[in-house]
């Protein structure tokens, strides 16, 4: 009974003697009940609805009213008017908006005439939860509009009310692969935090870099070199889970090489920006420990504010602030856009010109904290 | 111009002194030991002196360069080989030589023989495309003392090369360097705490405690100044066999070393000891071929110098390389 009660003082001696870890143990739970909590269960909210209205009729009008009010009230979407229908698609295609729908030329006589309209919904489905809150609003919508345009008959649907057309824009996305640019970025984060973290501080502990900082090595070659190692890691294993995910989760025509070529760019840029976040957050620390918990910390705190699993449209404010910070969101976007758009680089520019930003910054940040000294 | 120039060099951290003023120079091709315990502040000292960390006070030049302002020529002309064993484990013996290699920025090319040189010089050629996790201790040691020298520096810097070896891979690291100094042209500063490797490898020896420069001379110089117990170092041109054991039964000896052909013999009076052995060594019919009575040892030095044995002192936890952030 000594021997096991020694084991147990040891140990427990040791756990109270590292407060960093005590607080981590308490804080990581709390952090993840927070960030997940908020990021499952909030309702969708703004989610950017482009209008076209080809009519200008009384009726058509009422309806855009009737948007605003939701716009006010729950918030589902923010209504976007745009006077050219291709703007407004194009717009839809590079992603900077959700759903466009359209009016068409003869919408007000035919609400008048009691023929039975159609509104066209153009959805980007790839987001389920977003475009089927978005529709069911709109649904809603609609039937509101239908009951006030026959106020003493207010039944269900009748012959001659408006419907609702929708138009998926892109194939059925099912869940599992919605998730893979989610997985293609923690696979290149996972292997920035082993890679470029948690060996780079476990190297330096065991006095390895001693060695390198007596030779005439310069500090900006030793962090370049640690990055550029940690980017090739990095890619790499972005490179396998893409090609394995596509395949896992059978994504249509895996082997379609422009495509391909343009993922390997986005994967590469992701790389540096979180090998680059890495070497920022590690330029100053020694305890091997740190890293470890870090690891646990940021994957809770950058994957799931970045909409990998759950749409952002649902995130508090917040969050939201997390979520435009963050280079994993910009990455999410990105790969959603190649692998499930076949999209160009004009819709991904922006995520590519955030990510190379953020990696200049934090590789300037690094080097100016990074001490040639011991 | 002295190839190390040491001037009231400081360094403190917070309130903790860890080397205090010392001042020294160490000549072209010198073997100069600092020795002392545990936390006398030998590390930091040669941390300063290899650029790893920045004086509070004083100077240091090395080969003529300033380690303030301009470590790139400081590290140009210097080989260190730091206390932590700090080579790959995945690697090579002859990859991380020439990961090395490059960091001096030679080309594969031109490292190659030089390698190839080195790794013949400490006796690591046929095992040059093994992985060093196959290696034993003092072969690592042996490996990080060719990957010091494959930019041909010309002032060697060793800290405590030997500590954690077995007492057979300790003298081959002290033949090694002894070699190495006479066949490369080095100037070479080493930390230790062994008494014994100060002893037999430095030309000088500087006896460092509390951050203080205690004494500093020749070992002879410094055992001549303590009287004390004897030391008989005796050499014989082909001892017979069982040799060891005859000495051992000799008047008043209390212990005999023996390493290849040369003889310590401990003894409680070196002159009546003395007397016997050549008398032994006439009647075995074997020559003495070298013959010193030594009066005392380092370890004496040092108790006379610092008035308490060579222990452990409780160093600053701020002393440990690496474990906390920088400052």
């Amino acid at each position: 009974m000594i021997r096991v009660m020694a084991m147990i003082e040891r140990d427990l001696r040791r756990y109270i003697r590292s407060p960093a870890l005590v607080t981590l143990s308490v804080v990581m739970p709390l952090l993840q009940l927070v960030i997940l909590g908020y990021a499952f269960g909030g309702k969708v909210k703004h989610v950017r609805l482009g209008v076209v209205d080809r009519d200008h009729g009384v009726p058509a009008l009422q309806l855009q009213e009737m948007f605003q009010a939701v716009a006010a009230g729950p918030a589902t979407f923010t209504p976007v008017a745009y006077a050219d229908p291709e703007q407004a698609m194009r717009d839809l295609r590079e992603g900077r908006i959700s759903a466009v729908l359209e009016f068409p030329p003869e919408f007000s006589r035919l609400v008048l005439a009691g023929a039975g309209p159609r509104l066209a919904l153009i959805e980007d489905n790839v987001d389920q939860f977003a475009s089927g809150a978005v529709q069911a609003e709109l649904q809603a919508v609609v039937g509101e509009f239908n009951r006030g345009r026959h106020a003493e008959r207010a039944a269900a649907r009748l012959p001659g009310d408006t419907t609702l057309a929708v138009v998926e824009l892109y194939p059925y996305v099912p869940y599992i692969r919605f998730l893979l640019p989610g997985m293609i970025t923690l696979a290149i984060f996972s292997s920035a935090m082993i890679g470029g973290g948690i060996i780079f501080i476990d190297d330096k502990s065991r006095g390895l870099h001693e060695g390198y900082l007596v030779t005439p090595i310069t500090k900006f070659e030793l962090i370049l070199g640690f990055n550029l190692a940690g980017v090739a890691k990095a890619t790499l294993s972005g490179l396998l889970i893409l090609v394995i995910g596509m395949l896992v989760a059978g994504v249509p025509d895996p082997w379609n090489v422009a495509r391909l070529a343009r993922t390997f760019v986005l994967i590469l840029v992701t790389a540096l920006a979180l090998i680059s976040m890495m070497f920022l957050l590690v330029s100053r620390m020694s305890d091997p420990l740190i890293p470890r918990m870090l690891f646990g910390v940021l994957n809770i705190l950058m994957f799931n504010t970045s909409g990998a699993q759950y749409p952002i449209y649902s995130f508090p404010p917040w969050m939201r602030v997390l979520t435009a910070i963050n280079p994993f969101t910009y990455a999410v976007d990105g790969f959603k856009s190649l692998l499930f758009k076949n999209t160009g680089f004009a819709a991904v520019g922006m995520d590519i010109l955030f990510l190379l930003g953020f990696s200049v910054i934090a590789m300037a940040a690094a080097t100016k904290l990074f001490r040639r000294t011991l | 111009m002295a190839d190390i120039e040491v001037e009231q060099l400081t360094k403190r951290f917070g309130d903790f002194c860890a080397v205090n003023a010392i001042s020294f120079t160490v000549g072209h091709g010198e073997i100069f030991g600092l020795l002392g315990p545990n936390g006398a502040g030998k590390s930091t000292l040669i941390r300063m002196m290899t650029t790893l960390i920045p004086p509070t006070e004083g100077t240091v030049r090395i080969d003529g360069c300033d380690v303030v302002s301009d470590p790139d020529g400081v590290r140009r002309a210097i080989g260190v080989i730091p206390q932590a064993m700090t080579s790959d484990l995945d690697l090579t013996a002859e990859e991380n030589m020439l990961i090395f290699a490059k960091l001096y920025g030679l080309t594969s090319a031109a490292a190659r023989p030089v390698i190839q040189g080195l790794l013949e010089a400490v006796d690591l050629i046929a095992w040059r495309d093994k992985p060093l996790k196959m290696f034993s201790g003092g072969m690592r040691r042996r490996l990080e003392i060719a990957r010091g020298l494959v930019h041909a520096p010309k002032i060697f810097f060793l800290d405590e090369p030997t500590t954690g070896l077995d007492p057979v891979s300790r003298t081959a690291v002290w033949e090694m360097l002894a070699k190495l100094r006479r066949e490369r042209d080095l100037t070479i500063l080493v930390t230790t705490h062994y008494m014994d490797e100060a002893d037999k490898l430095c030309d000088r020896i500087a006896i460092v405690d509390h951050g203080k420069l205690v004494t500093l001379d020749s070992p002879l110089k410094l055992k001549a100044s303590v009287p004390g117990r004897n030391v008989i170092e005796v050499s014989f041109a082909s001892p017979p066999p069982g040799w060891t054991e005859r000495l051992r039964q000799l008047p008043d000896v209390a212990q005999v070393e023996a390493v290849e052909h040369v003889y310590r013999i401990g003894s409680h009076n070196g002159p009546a000891t003395m007397i016997a052995l050549i008398e032994a060594a006439r009647a075995a019919n074997t020559t003495i071929l070298s013959l010193s009575v030594q009066s005392t040892t380092l370890d004496d030095v040092f108790v006379h110098f610092t008035g308490h044995q060579l222990r452990d002192a409780l160093q600053a936890p701020t002393f440990q390389p690496m474990v906390r952030p920088g400052r």
